[in-house]
């Protein structure tokens, strides 16, 4: 692993209150399809792999930037590196596509891109994430699933 | 025009994703690999299909590809593991004869030339090799081809001739083929605006289909050096062109594509969850050819279709494998 840190000082953006549970999203006869912000309290707890901060301090990942289709299984996340040149962006594109593998039902194709514009090798980060035998791959590696998983795990948050 | 396709078997037995199944050359046996790095051989068993071996051992990572060679006796296996495995059968039971290895990093594709005296294999090290089989069962490097500036995803050879094509991340296609004393690239195809996951000859070896990320397949036609398009050839006195663009019909990417030799229907499999038959209208210019969908099956699989394979002596049965960890059998009705 390499030393030096790409954004030294990131900007630190407020954490969202958490959400406020709804009577009728207790009551088990209520057909209650999972929404934008469900996927959002599934990714914004992410580490950032350099940082002790989490995706949603950073402003990576923001509900504005995801949208689910319950009727044709479908959800796409962008989320925004904090630097143009950010070499961690797949790094955080895996974590964040793992975290929804893990957590979704499989019904869900799940496509996690880059904000358009955010980043200098957008398209190639993209390209690689979509890649699900890259991935799968990926995943093999232990080193790197390490990696991956304690950006995963959650402290708790004061 | 449109076929109905029946689903007539489903196999469980992979305990995940199942990325590759393969008739054998007699349409008897199916082999399937998979992401808990077994092989499975199933067979019919009166008139149910069952899982007749389980090869295992052979792999530490997925086994993303399995193919037979052209006599049946062996199948040879790619894996993430960097190796590919050659399995002989030997009184009905396979062994592993032979594990191969040279790539840098995970062997994506494994194919055996028409008549066996070579293998190729591609990896994600960006390379192909070429491996010739000498007469007491050995395996010998005989290229290794850095022809790509990616991934190379898939390899498969000329029905009758001893080319490999290459189907790779970096969009393109190559043409392989032995000149004097060395492997060269003697065509290569750049059409496709993303990953070329797959290709496949038709029967005559003229014709070539790719599929692709870009959720297009492609039809290739072979034109030779006195062509009336006026297509300039390269040194072997012939040219590669696309003819015809499937587009519009698929909505994620393309995993695999197969080429029906015995009815000339065309199947893909797709991360949308379908399988869909394209068939080539009849007495469609051969220089422009149109190819119309005959038949979909949504919700195929309850996750991406990875691959799908018609049988090579039983025209319309169609095998398919999933993310799902399914194998399923299908029947086109033919006429």
């Amino acid at each position: 692993m390499k030393n030096k840190i790409d954004n030294v000082n990131p900007v630190i953006y407020q954490r969202k209150l958490d959400r406020h549970v709804l009577p009728a999203e207790e009551d088990e006869s209520v057909i209650d399809e999972i929404d934008v912000r469900e996927i959002f309290d599934l990714v914004r707890n992410i580490n950032d792999p350099e940082h002790p901060l989490t995706l949603e301090e950073l402003n990576v990942v923001d509900e504005d930037h995801i949208q689910i289709d319950n009727s044709s299984n479908l959800v796409t996340l962008a989320f925004t590196p904090t630097i143009p040149h950010c070499s961690m962006a797949t790094l955080i594109g895996l974590s964040i596509r793992v975290k929804l593998l893990r957590s979704l039902p499989t019904r869900f194709k799940v496509d996690i891109a880059i904000a358009p514009g955010t980043h200098n090798s957008e398209q190639a980060v993209n390209k690689q994430l979509a890649d699900k035998e890259r991935v799968a791959a990926a995943l093999e590696n232990s080193h790197l699933l390490s990696v991956v998983n304690q950006c995963l795990s959650t402290k708790s948050k004061t | 025009m449109s076929v109905l396709m029946q689903e007539t078997t489903s196999l469980s037995g992979h305990e995940e994703q199942v990325w590759c199944v393969a008739w054998d050359p007699d349409g008897r046996l199916l082999a399937s690999s998979g992401s808990d790095k077994c092989i499975r051989i199933w067979g019919l068993e009166g008139e149910r299909w069952v899982c007749k071996s389980i090869l295992t051992d052979g792999h530490t990572r997925t086994i993303r590809c399995v193919a037979w060679s052209p006599c049946g006796n062996y199948i040879a296996s790619a894996s993430f593991d960097a190796t590919c495995g050659i399995w002989s059968r030997k009184n009905g039971e396979f062994e592993l004869l032979a594990t191969l290895e040279g790539h840098e990093n995970e062997v994506k594709c494994v194919a055996w030339s028409h008549n066996g005296n070579f293998l190729a294999s591609c990896s994600r090290d960006k390379s192909v090799w070429i491996w010739e089989v000498t007469q007491d069962e050995d395996y010998e490097c005989a290229s290794v081809m850095n022809c790509h500036n990616q991934d190379v995803k898939h390899v498969t050879w000329h029905p009758f001739q001893d080319i490999v094509v290459s189907s790779s991340y970096d969009d393109t296609i190559k043409f392989i083929k032995e000149s004097t004393d060395d492997w060269q690239v003697s065509v290569s195809l750049d059409c496709h605006q993303s990953t070329v996951w797959m290709s496949c000859f038709d029967k005559t070896g003229d014709r070539l289909v790719s599929c692709s990320d870009d959720k297009t397949i492609r039809i290739w036609q072979c034109y030779q050096s006195d062509n009336k398009l006026g297509l300039p050839t390269n040194d072997d006195g012939y040219a590669w062109k696309c003819v015809c663009t499937l587009s519009g019909y698929h909505s994620r990417t393309i995993y695999s594509v197969d080429w029906c030799h015995l009815t000339g229907d065309i199947v893909t499999s797709c991360g949308d969850d379908c399988i869909r038959v394209f068939r080539e209208e009849p007495n469609s210019d051969k220089d422009q050819p149109s190819f119309t969908l005959i038949s979909v099956v949504k919700s195929a699989h309850l996750q991406d279709v990875n691959c799908v394979s018609w049988n090579p002596k039983i025209p319309g049965l169609l095998a398919s494998c999933s993310d799902d960890g399914l194998i399923k059998l299908w029947n086109l009705p033919q006429e």
